[in-house]
């Protein structure tokens, strides 16, 4: 099994990168849509700009693909809430293979929301194995709230919806690679259990 | 609600983990990628590695460092000392770091932070503080605690979070390795009144020490060395204890 790295200009690859190859899983680093023919999942790793990320994917062609791909996808922070509709983060147009909206996070507490926070989880092969509440790691200005394809949530002032799932596309707002040993779980879950 | 988090810092020089008194009089604390697994089988939060190696050589291990201690984590990591260049930056993104720190460099050049929050978000930007108290009033140093400036405190660090700083490590410089306690009182004029995280540094020596500055300090995050490296605190104890304390902690 080899798992494709989309890589979408600035971003800490390595990290996923590490995370997976420690799993024993092969990575590709994508960067054109034709190479996501040579992998069997994919993740896009989220750090960056919602305008900038959506640019770079059009203009390669991998926001076609990523679209039109069957194959189990997983996005991980900035890379699910390009799996929406719009983003209010330079009035981007998303991939649209869900049906929600990001919008900046407009509370008093301190923004970014930055750190460990609890997630309440649904049922899906993603959290098999995983406590409900089990804190993970958040890093993010923008959020998503409630919508219909939300597997978990969390609480910082407001609702914000920590995961989602529709058809083969997953999505976390935290950053599994980074959320000590159930995110790496997570990340295996993904790998071996989502199709 | 978030949990506070415990930091655990490395002073690298030449590949090896060194911690001294005010900066000063170094000891060596072991290799650093054994010691950032340690701690994160030990439940750190986060980590902060920092190169205080004035080589190029020692900067060229430094790297290699970076690299080796994020294959053995899944926790985030900062890494920091001397960083002036945006490709100094990208290098160690790349290598595997998750945030850059920065602070001489921060104040002769503010712009930096700007340019770095643009290509790889705030989130990606630490800005550190050193205070130092001189004659009963805190003010800002650099160059590693060598050189007096005219900044406040509090001025530079609003003024870092409007340049795109995604977070303030403030240390006390006075009280840095005497194990007497965190700055609290500058900490919560920091913590108060900034939109960003604020980490507390400089001076951990007991578990109350930390209890205080997450409490009346305010702080958000709280960094330490020699209390970690020389096994005075165990940092499942100290969660359990703040937790058992009421200061909400990942366990």
């Amino acid at each position: 099994m080899k798992i494709g790295i989309i890589n979408y200009g600035a971003g800490n690859l390595a990290s996923v990168i590490n995370a997976i190859e420690k799993l024993g899983y092969k990575t590709e680093i994508i960067q054109q849509s034709e190479q996501i023919i040579n992998v069997d999942k994919i993740v896009i790793p989220g750090v960056g700009h919602a305008g900038r990320a959506m640019m770079n994917l059009n203009e390669s062609g991998l926001a076609n693909a990523l679209k039109s791909s069957k194959k189990p996808t997983l996005g991980i922070c900035l890379g699910m809430q390009l799996m929406g509709k719009y983003s209010d983060e330079g009035n981007t147009e998303c991939l649209g293979v869900m049906n929600f909206n990001v919008n900046k996070l407009d509370i008093n507490l301190k923004i970014p929301h930055m750190g460990w926070n609890r997630i309440e989880i649904a049922p899906n092969p993603l959290f098999t194995g995983i406590p409900n509440n089990t804190w993970v790691y958040f890093v993010h200005s923008y959020y998503v709230g409630e919508n219909k394809n939300s597997i978990a949530k969390c609480n910082y002032e407001t609702s914000i919806c920590a995961a989602v799932n529709r058809g083969n596309y997953w999505g976390v707002q935290f950053h599994p690679e980074k959320s000590g040993e159930y995110g790496i779980q997570i990340i295996k879950n993904f790998i071996e259990l989502c199709e | 609600m978030l949990s506070k988090r415990i930091i655990p810092c490395l002073d690298v020089k030449n590949g090896r983990t060194v911690k001294g008194v005010n900066f000063n009089n170094l000891a060596d604390a072991g290799d650093p990628v054994e010691l950032a697994y340690r701690y994160y089988t030990q439940g750190a939060d986060e980590l902060v590695l920092l190169d205080i190696s004035a080589t190029l050589e020692g900067r060229e291990t430094f790297a290699k460092v970076v690299e080796d201690v994020a294959r053995v984590i899944a926790i985030p990591f900062t890494v920091g000392g001397g960083i002036r260049t945006i490709t100094e930056v990208d290098k160690l993104l790349k290598a595997g770091a998750d945030k850059v720190s920065l602070n001489t460099a921060a104040i002769q050049n503010p712009a930096l932070i700007s340019q770095i929050a643009e290509i790889y978000g705030s989130q990606c930007v630490v800005v550190a503080i050193d205070a130092a108290l001189i004659e009963g009033r805190w003010v800002v140093v650099s160059h590693a605690g060598t050189q007096t400036t005219n900044l406040n405190q509090l001025e530079w660090a609003l003024k870092a979070q409007e340049f795109g700083a995604g977070e303030i490590l403030l240390t006390s410089y006075s009280s840095d390795g005497t194990q007497a306690g965190f700055a609290v009182e500058l900490t919560a004029q920091l913590s108060s009144n900034l939109k960003i995280p604020v980490i507390a540094s400089g001076g951990a020596g007991t578990k109350d020490h930390f209890l205080e500055v997450f409490t009346n300090g305010k702080a958000d995050a709280a960094l330490a060395a020699g209390v970690f490296h020389f096994g005075k605190i165990g940092i499942g104890e100290l969660k359990r204890y703040l937790t058992k304390s009421g200061v909400e902690c990942r366990n």
